[in-house]
């Protein structure tokens, strides 16, 4: 235990706080965060803002500027209303992933929520936006806010030209297929002309390396004839198949104005921004949890919270990492929170006490001593599904009393599978890494063709996993936007994975005068 | 790090939002606000609140797996009696208790609240209806005007005197003439006396030089500005105001009730819910509408509202006083050439068989030539239920206002036995109608 210097007195006292203690507060949390938890964070800009802005921000998927479409105010007055009847309090932050690292925090927080929206936003949101690798793959924290800034002029001026009407049924067909509209894999990169020349001269250096006259005499293959098929070119031509059905529309959707090609682009940008998010969202709030935890407990060691507002804090820090059971009627799925933040703390556990089980089953990390390597380390290197595959111990699956239930909907009853004993680890581990999978969550729906030659039909194919359909009705209204975009009939197969035999067809033919001039 | 304050920026980002999403669910509020208006008081019929919208009529559809199909996993926690192989009968919504599955933006809810303001919810509330075409002519016609501003005159009368511009033409011509100013002079003045002080200033012949320099210099700045005026008649102007025709902005709405014995409770409450409404609905033409409640038996009387709805009252009927007394009022009150005048007869159709041709010929010669619109309805008693075949006699009163009207009178009659048929029906007489048909039923 390293020596404590207690400071003369606490940062603040009660629960008004004003800016220049905002000013102390990030100072002092910084000492914590940076000095001793060895974060590395964008810079920061913490904005004060008041009620009804949250509210504002909550229905703009949390950013501070964004185009104009109802869905948002549809949000916007459920949130209102569910807040003004006090089913539902308001976030006490919400943080942006931009550099700088914008955090929002409201005006009626007091001193002791201030410094852990600070803690929590600011340092522990922030260094896991800077460091993860699915963010730094994925989004452009520099330029995020200038691209929104771009989208909310470019459609506002869109309505101007083109009527708002027009552009609302573009953005609701675009918003129906948003979670199809993401780049899962990264592609590659056009290599700019600095690399390409290097290759070129690596591979010409490796030539003359390996350069053997004789090679010359051997008799070579015939050239093979030109035997890809003019199906296969097309396909190829078409990138098919493809996931990403906005960027499929937008490259090559037939009858789309550029305007409407510029639009789906937006849309689809967007909902690649969020998408690490949607992958990360426990272990990011495990990581914010844990350093929130960590900087609020020094900071009350060194004196510098009063123990009334280390209390306060207590209060809402169980709040927030509750988790109730499955029988319970709070219950909701598990609360990313309670699990992130369990993890976290478990592995520092391992890091520093290790049982013998740790031992057996974390042996790269029981016992290592410096827990804060290994978890600046996870934090930068998973995901969801990998975390918990690899972290999630027996004794927290013992602690949380996890256990997997199978629904077949062939059989009455649902199923036992995995509960918390030695055999059920490795499959609650798997089971729970599962849930937190896009590629299992999301349903796998291609664009497998195009009837070029005929009817232009496009042909999307839904392989349903374990047998699992889609929603009928909402699958038939996708489809239908999907149809007007595409400008032709649209057919969507259901396939089952394991014997491809089709399992459902839906089939949309495009409405006229919705997108397409007339 | 930088800390900004946001809580200055301008709020109410979300109301183009707001009002996308209102225009799309329009239909659906309409509803919800007619349902809602159904089942609140008069007294704040007209306020905003809040209305329960349907989820489903707005919903964003996406690719999501239905429940019910192919083989799923959940997994919980707080495992206390399970172990491997348990089966577990299936939960009446089919998912296993797992909100694991729950929709990316908690769909899930039924309906929910949505709160609107007072304008809006009246705004919808009274959508497409519209004062008889008769008002318009009426507005057209008024006479008074109003004063509006309309810019500066160079003449006018002093009370007129706009003291702003006057200066400010002012300031700019003394620039421009290069009026010297008052501390320009008074410089001068020091100078010239502290050189006047030196003992020395009359043999220094320098300073002699400078002094009489000085001297000119005042004198010709003196002379200037005795030449220049600090205001001159050409600086002045004056407001200048434009008679506007101001269009009559004031309503007068006349309540007749028949209050005798016949006149259940339940009858009087329809009534009051029709007056509310047409309350309401004046008001938002009108920037200022007057009450007046008649309630009459075999005499009639202007009383308050208190009175006129609760106070019971013992007689026997006689229509005509009522209007006699409205023509009363009128005449002292409510000049038609300023008032709009609209009159709202509840009755349960009763009259006394002599008073029937002296209430058509009142109406007909002294009420509705004053009045933008006379509606008369005629309420029932609800759970009125006539054996099958049965068929009513029109009412004493209907049967002479039917009369009256078909002489082409701008009178509107309707029947209302229960609650739920006044909004329809107060649609129906204000429903917006092609130029040129006729107000009345």
């Amino acid at each position: 235990m390293t020596v404590i210097l207690r400071a003369d007195r606490p940062l603040f006292e009660g629960a008004d706080w004003d800016f220049p203690l905002i000013d102390r507060v990030h100072e002092a949390v910084e000492k914590v965060g940076l000095g001793e938890l060895g974060l590395s964070i964008y810079p920061n800009q913490i904005e004060v803002i008041s009620t009804e802005q949250m509210l504002d921000a909550y229905s703009s998927v949390g950013m501070p500027l964004f185009y104009k479409h109802w869905s948002f105010g549809k949000h916007f007055a459920r949130n209102e209303a569910m807040y003004r009847a006090g089913m539902q309090g308001l976030a006490y932050e919400i943080v942006i992933n931009s550099n700088p690292c914008i955090s929002y925090i409201m005006e009626e927080n007091t001193a002791m929520m201030q410094t852990l929206v600070i803690a929590h936003a600011a340092f522990g949101h922030n260094h896991f936006f800077r460091n993860n690798y699915l963010f730094q793959q994925w989004t452009d924290a520099d330029g995020i806010l200038d691209y929104l800034e771009f989208a909310k002029t470019y459609i506002a001026q869109c309505e101007e030209r083109y009527g708002e009407t027009a552009v609302e049924h573009l953005l609701d067909a675009a918003h129906a297929l948003m979670s199809h509209g993401v780049h899962r894999f990264p592609r590659r990169r056009p290599a700019d002309l600095r690399s390409e020349e290097r290759r070129s001269r690596e591979r010409r250096e490796h030539e003359e390396r390996v350069f053997n006259d004789l090679w010359r005499t051997v008799p070579g293959k015939e050239k093979a004839a030109e035997d890809k098929t003019a199906e296969e070119r097309r396909r190829a031509l078409l990138e098919l198949p493809q996931e990403n059905i906005l960027y499929f529309l937008e490259k090559t959707a037939p009858r789309l104005q550029p305007w409407q090609r510029e639009i789906l682009r937006i849309v689809r940008q967007v909902a690649q921004y969020f998408y690490p998010q949607s992958q990360t969202k426990l272990m990011n709030e495990g990581c914010a949890t844990y350093v929130h935890y960590r900087i609020m407990t020094r900071l009350h060691e060194t004196g510098q919270l009063t123990d009334g507002a280390m209390m306060e804090f207590l209060k809402s820090h169980t709040n927030v990492v509750f988790q109730p059971e499955y029988d319970d009627p709070r219950y909701s799925g598990i609360n990313p929170y309670a699990l992130g933040f369990a993890m976290m703390e478990d592995i520092s556990r391992i890091c520093r006490e290790p049982t013998a089980e740790d031992r057996n089953w974390f042996p790269a990390i029981a016992g290592v001593g410096d827990e804060m390597a290994v978890l600046r380390d996870v934090w930068a290197n998973y995901r969801d599904e990998s975390f918990v595959l690899q972290f999630l111990s027996p004794r927290l699956i013992r602690h949380f009393g996890l256990f997997n239930v199978v629904d077949d909907a062939n059989e009455s009853e649902l199923r036992v599978q995995a509960i918390h004993d030695e055999r059920g680890y490795r499959r609650i581990q798997q089971a729970l890494a599962r849930q937190y999978d896009v590629a299992w969550t999301a349903p796998d729906i291609q664009v497998v063709d195009v009837n070029l030659a005929t009817d232009r039909k496009l042909i999307l194919h839904h392989r349903a996993l374990n047998r699992v359909l889609l929603d009928e009705k909402d699958a038939r209204l996708v489809l239908q936007h999907l149809a007007d975009l595409w400008g032709y009939d649209v057919v969507m197969k259901e396939i089952d994975p394991g014997t491809d035999g089709v399992l459902k067809e839906h089939a949309a033919s495009p409405r006229a005068g919705i997108l397409q001039a007339l | 790090m930088h800390i900004v304050d946001r809580r200055l920026n301008p709020g109410g980002k979300n109301l183009a939002n707001r009002q996308r999403f209102m225009r799309r669910a329009k239909s659906l509020i309409r509803k919800a606000v007619h349902d809602s208006a159904a089942n609140r008081s008069i007294k704040d019929a007209d306020q905003g609140g809040e209305v329960a919208l349907p989820t489903h009529g707005m919903h964003e559809p996406s690719f999501r797996r239905a429940a019910g199909t192919g083989i799923r996993e959940h997994l919980l926690p707080g495992n206390k009696r399970y172990i491997e192989g348990d089966t577990i009968p299936r939960p009446e919504d089919g998912g296993g208790g797992g909100g694991s599955e729950g929709s990316p933006d908690g769909e899930g809810q039924d309906d929910f609240r949505f709160a609107l303001s007072r304008d809006e919810f009246v705004e919808l509330f009274l959508e497409d209806l519209e004062l008889p075409d008769l008002a318009k002519r009426k507005v057209t016609d008024a006479e008074a005007v109003s004063w509006q501003r309309a810019g500066y005159a160079v003449s006018g009368s002093p009370a007129n005197l706009a003291l702003m511009r006057t200066v400010r033409n002012g300031l700019s011509r003394r620039i421009a003439l290069k009026r010297p100013k008052a501390d320009e002079i008074a410089r001068l003045a020091a100078e010239i006396e502290a050189l006047e002080a030196d003992p020395a200033h009359d043999d220094d012949p320098a300073i002699r030089t400078r002094l009489a320099e000085l001297r000119a210099e005042r004198m010709r700045l003196e002379r200037k500005l005795s030449l220049i005026p600090y205001i001159d008649p050409l600086d002045v102007r004056y407001r200048r105001f434009d008679p506007v025709p101001k269009p009559v902005a004031q309503a007068v709405m006349f309540c007749l009730m028949d209050v005798s014995g016949s006149m259940t409770e339940h009858m009087k409450d329809l009534a009051k819910r029709f007056y509310a409404l047409l309350y309401i609905f004046l008001r938002r033409r009108y920037k200022h509408v007057d009450v007046v409640f008649i309630r009459h038996t075999h005499v009639a009387s202007e009383v308050d509202e208190e009175t006129f709805f609760h106070s019971p009252e013992t007689g026997g009927t006689v229509v005509s006083t009522a209007l006699e007394e409205m023509r009363r009022v009128v005449k002292d009150r409510y000049d038609p050439a300023v008032w709009n005048i609209y009159a709202a007869q509840a009755s349960d159709g009763d009259n006394t068989a002599s008073d029937n041709e002296r209430t058509a010929r009142m109406l007909t010669d002294d009420i509705l030539p004053v009045c933008q619109y006379y509606a008369y309805l005629e309420v029932g008693r609800d759970a009125e239920h006539f054996p099958p075949g049965f068929m009513r006699r029109d009412s004493d009163l209907w049967q002479t206002y039917t009369a009256v009207q078909r002489s082409g009178a701008p009178l509107a009659m309707r029947k209302v036995t229960h609650r739920r048929d006044i909004y329809p029906v107060f649609r129906e007489l204000f429903q917006k109608k092609p130029a040129g048909a006729e107000a009345g039923a």
